[in-house]
């Protein structure tokens, strides 16, 4: 073997300064790479990329699926402003994620730490506690409408053992949201806690001897060591969590199909029932280049605020 | 406080809180076996006063349940097997292959990364209707099979594997496929189960896409399925509930099975810690 090796690594040394070998092989390279990534770059051009654009074009028309369409120019863009339900659905949307988003990262940090306290058969507690991740969303969507039936469904009996009388949860202005947000966290903490957990047993374990010789406080110890060791999959997380709240639909069209009203009405809501009850597509992609815009300008703030929080090693 | 009673607490919190967490699901599986009339009354028990198994094949009659769930796995086992297949390939030329174009190329991919999947919606729809693909596999799958997260996770993972180890392979006289197929997967092979289990789990739970492109049972998945379940029957929960575990069960089953896959991915991919 050794004997077949040498060869083989010293030929190409003398042949390198004639530099005609070189661009020859290149090119080899070059053609075998773009054969690897053909079946790729074909799929993603047309039902990606392409269609990205084609979401521009559209925006710009008057179009109904079915008859020819015609040029709109800017005015779905100016429909939105007037639309009372748009502006109601963005935000429902804001609101269904400014306070789901922080309620699972409590969760699954809290869950994650308890874990993390050397508990004996931590596998099976994860996995049963990643159960509700591996559900399917419409299904459960279901059993959780059971849940919070008025008067005599679960939630509302557990809550009269302690003298509440609870609200009949989907139907009310004020309760239907919270409703959707307490499943949606239910459904989703499972994979933070997971990401968490990861986080939690790769950080090194002097750092926290050091700190007990130290007489570091419990509390201490978690917001100068944890925090910041954990903080790369906190961002992650975050990052994660909050486009994934921006396209909440599933459980919203189940549970409560945006009502009471449009209490309840996400964007990705609308967008479908424009474009697919009411047939005004162009209006349709201009919202969801409206929705786009939007997780673009979060992520992109988040990536600027990640600068000063998240703690890299190297 | 000493340390077996601090012990004891723990494992107490970590016993109350899968049981809380677990009520919904162990809730489905027993209104599923309850009788029509007490599943149906005005104050829901939580345990059946009798039990009728007879429920999974009423729900089976009352819709095509078994033909949902066979749509459903096609749905999700033709995307994550085209995603999975088509993003290794590309995966590996963006981490190992020089080409004129490879940083902007994966400059593209990684720029569509933010674009939610509503924005392509529309024209998806449309291009799969102008090629009289609505109600059709390929319609179903085509469109959602080929994304870059499958490209940049699997880059990510390629680039951590040591060049040596294929270096040794192609002075053996093995080319590029040969090294790609018999070296880098084999050693890619948890990140891949863990594309594929993330995929396929996303897949089983789309409603989205098969709502707006399926129109009939031929290729209705099990997500759609439930919904005209309760148009077509107003709410009978034991039947409905019993329709969920149908189709809850087998990603349940198969997400434990590639759950250390999917916990390993996770951790490898540096996610959690560096």
């Amino acid at each position: 073997m050794a004997v077949d090796l040498a060869p083989a690594v010293t030929t190409p040394t003398p042949s390198r300064p004639t530099s005609k070998p070189t661009p020859r092989w290149r090119s080899r390279e070059a053609l075998t790479a773009w054969l690897f990534i053909l079946p790729s770059l074909i799929g993603f051009l047309i039902f990606t990329a392409g269609p990205v654009v084609a979401a521009g074009v559209i925006s710009l028309l008057n179009w109904n699926l079915f008859s020819s369409p015609t040029w709109a120019g800017l005015h779905n863009f100016a429909r939105l402003g007037p639309d009372p339900t748009f502006w109601s659905a963005l935000g429902n949307t804001v609101y269904f994620t400014l306070v789901s988003v922080p309620l699972t990262i409590l969760v699954s940090l809290a869950l994650a730490l308890l874990l993390n306290q050397g508990v004996r058969r931590v596998a099976v507690f994860r996995s049963l506690l990643l159960l509700p991740y591996a559900t399917i969303t419409v299904a459960v969507a279901f059993v959780w409408i059971w849940l919070y039936i008025p008067h005599d469904g679960l939630v509302n009996a557990v809550l009269g053992w302690f003298g509440i009388n609870g609200p009949a949860w989907l139907i009310s202005d004020n309760w239907a949201m919270p409703a959707l947000i307490l499943m949606s966290v239910w459904k989703s903490f499972g994979f933070g806690m997971v990401v968490f957990l990861a986080g939690l047993q790769a950080i090194p374990q002097q750092l926290y001897e050091a700190g007990r010789v130290d007489g570091t406080s419990p509390w201490n110890s978690f917001r100068h060591i944890t925090l910041p060791m954990l903080s790369p999959a906190l961002f992650f997380v975050i990052v994660t969590s909050v486009i994934g709240s921006f396209q909440v639909f599933d459980q919203a069209l189940i549970m409560t199909n945006g009502g009471p009203g449009t209490r309840t009405t996400t964007l990705v809501m609308y967008i479908y029932r424009t474009g697919f009850e009411n047939y005004d597509q162009g209006y349709a992609a201009a919202q969801s280049l409206v929705l786009f815009a939007f997780i673009v300008v979060i992520t992109a703030g988040q990536f600027l605020f990640q600068r000063r929080l998240v703690h890299y090693d190297n | 406080m000493t340390t077996e009673v601090k012990r004891k607490l723990i494992v107490f919190a970590c016993f109350l809180v899968t049981a809380l967490t677990l009520i919904p699901v162990v809730m489905m599986i027993l209104v599923a076996f309850q009788s029509d009339a007490e599943s149906m009354a005005a104050k829901p028990s939580f345990w059946p006063s009798s039990w009728h198994p007879e429920n999974l094949t009423r729900a089976f009659d009352l819709v095509p349940l078994g033909r949902y769930l066979l749509n459903t796995i096609w749905f999700a086992g033709g995307t994550t097997i085209l995603e999975t297949v088509t993003a290794a390939l590309a995966a590996y030329a963006f981490a190992r292959l020089n080409f004129p174009g490879r940083s902007w190329l994966f400059g593209i991919y990684l720029a569509t990364l933010m674009i939610p999947s509503q924005v392509t919606l529309i024209p998806q729809f449309v291009l799969v209707a102008k090629l009289h693909g609505i109600d059709t596999w390929p319609g179903m799958i085509l469109p959602h099979a080929f994304t870059a997260i499958g490209v940049f996770l699997l880059r990510q993972f390629f680039l951590g594997i040591p060049r040596d180890y294929e270096e040794a392979a192609r002075l053996d006289g093995a080319n590029r496929w040969q090294a790609f197929v018999r070296v880098i997967v084999p050693l890619a092979v948890p990140a891949i189960a863990t594309l594929a289990v993330f995929k396929f789990i996303g897949q089983w739970n789309n409603l989205l896409w098969p709502l707006v492109i399926s129109n009939s049972d031929a290729t209705r998945t099990a997500s759609v399925g439930l919904q005209v379940f309760q148009d077509t029957n107003g709410t009978q929960w034991n039947l409905l509930l019993m329709a969920a575990t149908v189709t809850t069960i087998p990603l349940i089953v198969l997400f434990f099975l590639t759950q250390r896959w999917f916990v390993r991915g996770i951790t490898m991919s540096g996610l959690g810690g560096r």
